[in-house]
């Protein structure tokens, strides 16, 4: 398996000149293993789908490289370059039929004739299409539609797939089946694929590796479980998943891993993962809803008042509130637990070993 | 049976409906009986003079035609002229529509400004400036005979060039439209497939905008058949249906055969419409969402740069000197002769001319109000309302839309210079006759402004109303006319324009009373008086431009964001 299968170098694309000028892509860095599947997931307008723009030649960029396979593909044509996008709106040829559309790349390389059979034959059995290869686009449903797109890309043996926001225009139950079965189909032709998406639940169940976007600029890369458990800073803690933040100071270094934090007049000690804090700093304590625990009221605890309670059968949600902060707290399975009511006062547990420190920012909201 | 019973009953149910709003009833049958009065009463007179001689079927009229090469000559003039107009025209607007959708072509603006002008102006100033700049006494003229020997601008030649000059912009609008709706997705999709540039072009752009392309060229035919000033001006001995029709009432009297001609024009306009509305428009596969699309592939190699846009700078260029060949014509003391410049021509326009300018703005401004109201009224009824006949009713207020001007100018000289049933006083020599005629020829315009903007608007804001309480009319008044006003006033800008325009149709109707600023420049033009008639032409350009303009300040101020309608095809 080849490590730099797809490697971007200092990619940065500025739009518009002067004043105007937009920095939508700002010194991106990324090597994509072969036969890997990558999210780009950001907020609308981060820059995501000018990368994948970019990989496939739509879009030049104003600095930096792009090689896949070890070749330089920066400014080679979006048509003699060996990826093929899938589109957000599919951008099937509405005056061909199914079978046309998926051969139509095929035969733009006048491949033979048998050939291209066998190929779209395999193909259509591969994402389930068959029966409906003579039909016309506009007689297919939004999620057969997406297959036909899917084909058309994958017949021509891409060295990277590029998926722009594929599944944003099914509904959620064919979002959620589509994206089990474009990950089957990834993983069973391992090939190397690069996938713009907003949702984050979407980039959790799919991806490999997920790269979190935000202005521009990378601000993780790492697998899901990485990105969720030890995210490097608050926009990442933030995007993903539900976070509270608490804002302590450092007390006491136990040592590399362990450190001691002062949190409205209550002592944590919080496990760190890289030793880059300093003694007195101010840092944001994250806590995930889930890794907090209510106890009826206990004396030398931290203590916080039931302001909400929300039952959605499967979980319960209380919103605590304490000091000058609201806690979102999140209890599985409601039935085992004592539920608190609106206006109790309650005594709030850190599962220590679930905290985590992130560098203090000012945070525009 | 049960099926039968169902549509009867629905049939039913709309009558009720109707029954208990006494005022769209009575609107409905007042619009049937203007339609069949004003516009299938004219053509069917026409088709009886052609037909009916000395009260008796009579083929006389068709025989004498297809046998006298004099007859049956003119109408495949027409038909030449017409193939080569719409093809020419159609390749030049396919390159402008291409070059503004799809290349990252500086000055945008400009050249869609430029490209679109011919459609605001008078018909036949481009024929008037192919004259001055290529005729007998033309500025390029000795040029031109040195390099391609002698040559006239009079006959085939120099009418396709001008139709071309005069219509491509409508081809140019269609396309622009069409491929303006094409979602580059697709040939970006194309492309990251593998196809290169020109494969994207052959198996996407080109397929996808082949029935915009169909429909662009049966517009300009239909337009080159139905042109009258042009022909009249520039086609010397070449003659063409439009003006021999014309020429047998208004110089030979003989009606009856003038008739039968009209009728020789009348069909393959008609042919050609229908194609164009009922199968071509039907083939498309591109749904006009009016939603702009995104950015366009931007890599472009100069082997398509490079003719795109100088064909768009050649174009532009021709256009700027004809319509500049009319301003500086109309300031030189005699075209050819003495090039000294003077205003004198302008001074000799108001006080030769002044009661034609007066009529013609005194008439447009009568029929443009009625015309615009007319046609938002009847969209609304197409669009929104159920009633027996409806069909019958987008069917013939469109009509006026296709036929020629001259089957509509000889319709109403046979129609209305007599007492009928229908309308029991005589109107020719009157002005009512022109506002009428001007009132019906221009209809369909507003007509397609109001279609195109009520079918942006959900039905259920309307129903909201209903809902509500309110009644049809307080329905229409209160919330429809509002969200359609500015669709209504691009409407109305673009019949103005026509108004002040026409010749074609009112040059039958004009008489001594009332007459039109277009007639006196044709009849200037006769007596080759040209400068006088770029004179006048200059004046109608600025008046219309001056009408646009206030009418685009009101858009702006009621329509904050509400997108103009295109108002041509």
């Amino acid at each position: 398996m080849k490590q730099d299968f797809l490697l971007l170098k200092d990619l940065v694309k500025i739009f518009g000149s002067g004043k105007e000028a937009v920095t939508a892509v700002d010194k991106v860095n990324l090597a994509v293993k072969e036969g890997e599947l990558i999210t780009l997931l950001g907020p609308s307008g981060c820059g995501k789908t000018t990368i994948l723009r970019m990989i496939s030649g739509f879009e030049l960029p104003t600095s930096g490289k792009i090689f896949i396979d070890g070749e330089e593909v920066t400014n080679t044509p979006p048509n003699q370059r060996p990826t093929t996008m899938v589109f957000q709106n599919y951008a099937l040829f509405p005056h061909m039929s199914v079978l046309e559309n998926i051969t139509y790349g095929l035969k733009i390389h006048r491949k033979k004739e048998k050939n291209i059979q066998e190929r779209a034959e395999k193909i259509i059995n591969l994402v389930g299409l068959r029966g409906l290869e003579l039909r016309s686009p506009a007689q297919l449903s939004g999620g057969q539609q997406q297959r036909v797109s899917l084909a058309r890309s994958l017949i021509m043996e891409p060295k990277v797939l590029l998926l722009d926001e594929p599944l944003s225009n099914l509904d959620a139950k064919m979002r959620e089946s589509t994206r089990l079965e474009i990950r089957k189909l990834q993983q069973r032709i391992s090939i190397t694929s690069i996938y713009v998406t907003h949702d984050q639940e979407e980039a959790m169940t799919l991806s490999d590796r997920i790269v979190i976007m935000n202005a521009g600029k990378i601000q993780q890369i790492g697998t899901p479980q990485e990105i969720y458990h030890y995210p490097l800073n608050y926009f990442v803690a933030d995007f993903i998943g539900k976070a509270n933040f608490l804002v302590g100071r450092i007390t006491k270094k136990h040592s590399k891993n362990l450190v001691e934090l002062e949190v409205n007049g209550i002592f944590l000690r919080v496990y760190i993962k890289q030793d880059t804090f300093q003694e007195g700093e101010k840092v944001f304590l994250l806590i995930r809803p889930e890794s907090i625990e209510l106890e009826p009221k206990k004396p030398n605890t931290l203590l916080g008042k039931v302001q909400q309670t929300i039952y959605l059968g499967s979980r319960l949600i209380y919103k605590i509130e304490m000091a000058d902060t609201i806690l979102t707290v999140e209890i599985g399975d409601p039935q085992e637990h004592k539920i608190f009511l609106e206006g109790e006062i309650v005594s709030v547990n850190f599962k220590e070993e679930n905290l985590r420190l992130l560098p203090y920012e000012e945070i525009k909201k | 049976m049960y099926i039968k019973n169902r549509k009867l009953h629905e049939i039913m149910g709309n009558l009720k409906l109707i029954w208990k709003e006494p005022l769209l009833l009575l609107s409905i049958l007042t619009i049937f009986y203007f339609l069949i009065t004003f516009v299938m009463f004219p053509i069917f007179q026409v088709f009886k003079a052609s037909l009916i001689v000395n009260h008796k079927l009579d083929f006389s009229n068709y025989l004498a035609i297809f046998s006298k090469r004099y007859y049956y000559q003119p109408f495949f003039n027409s038909m030449i002229v017409g193939v080569y107009t719409a093809t020419l025209g159609m390749i030049i607007g396919f390159v402008f529509a291409y070059a503004l959708t799809r290349t990252p072509l500086p000055f945008k603006n400009f050249f869609r400004l430029t490209a679109t002008f011919p459609i605001i102006s008078p018909p036949f100033v481009v024929a008037l400036s192919a004259i001055l700049l290529f005729g007998r006494a033309g500025t390029l003229t000795p040029y031109l005979n040195k390099i391609i020997g002698n040559y006239t601008i009079y006959g085939l030649g120099g009418l396709v060039l001008v139709e071309t000059i005069a219509y491509a912009p409508t081809a140019f609008l269609v396309l622009y439209g069409i491929l303006q709706a094409i979602d580059p997705s697709l040939e970006e999709a194309a492309m990251d497939l593998g196809a290169s540039r020109l494969k994207v072009f052959s198996t996407i752009t080109l397929p996808l905008s082949t029935p915009g392309i169909a429909s662009a060229w049966l517009l300009v035919f239909i337009q080159s058949l139905a042109d009258f000033g042009n022909p009249m001006v520039i086609a010397g001995n070449y003659r063409v249906l439009s003006v021999q029709a014309y020429l047998q009432i208004a110089g030979m009297y003989d009606t009856s055969r003038g008739a039968t001609l009209a009728i020789l024009l009348f069909i393959p306009t008609i042919v050609a419409f229908f194609i164009q509305k009922y199968w071509v428009a039907q083939k498309s596969y591109i749904t006009v969402t009016g939603k702009p699309t995104g950015s366009t592939i931007k890599r472009l190699e100069w082997y398509i740069k490079l003719p795109v846009y100088s064909s768009c700078l050649i174009f532009t260029a021709i256009v700027f000197l004809f319509y500049g060949t009319i301003v500086y014509g109309s300031f030189q003391t005699l075209w050819g002769v003495n090039p000294t410049l003077t205003i004198k021509h302008y001074i000799e326009m108001f006080q030769v001319a002044k009661d034609y300018i007066l009529d013609s703005l005194t008439l447009s401004s009568l029929a443009t109000p009625i015309a615009g109201i007319l046609g938002i009224f009847i969209s609304f009824l197409v669009i929104r309302k159920k009633f027996i006949g409806r069909g019958a009713m987008e069917f013939i207020s469109m009509l006026t839309f296709a036929v020629p001007g001259t089957v509509v100018g000889i319709g109403y000289i046979l129609a209305f210079n007599q007492k009928t049933m229908l309308l029991p006083f005589i109107i020719t020599g009157t002005a009512w006759i022109i506002i009428i005629l001007l009132v019906f020829r221009n209809m369909p315009v507003g007509i397609r402004a109001g279609i195109a903007a009520l079918q942006q608007i959900d039905p259920s804001i309307e129903e909201a109303s209903t809902d509500l309480g309110a009644d049809s009319s307080t329905t229409f008044r209160r919330i429809t006319l509002p969200m359609i006003a500015p669709a209504f006033f691009s409407g109305l800008a673009y019949n103005f324009v026509k108004a002040m325009t026409a010749i074609s149709a009112v040059i039958f109707v004009v008489s001594g009373k009332w007459n039109l600023i277009t007639v006196a420049i044709l009849g200037f033009v006769d007596n080759s008086r040209y400068a006088q008639a770029a004179a006048m032409c200059n004046l109608l350009i600025v008046i219309v431009l001056v009408a646009l303009g206030v009418i685009q300040l009101v858009v702006n101020r009621i329509g904050k964001g509400v997108r103009t309608i295109d108002i041509i095809g």
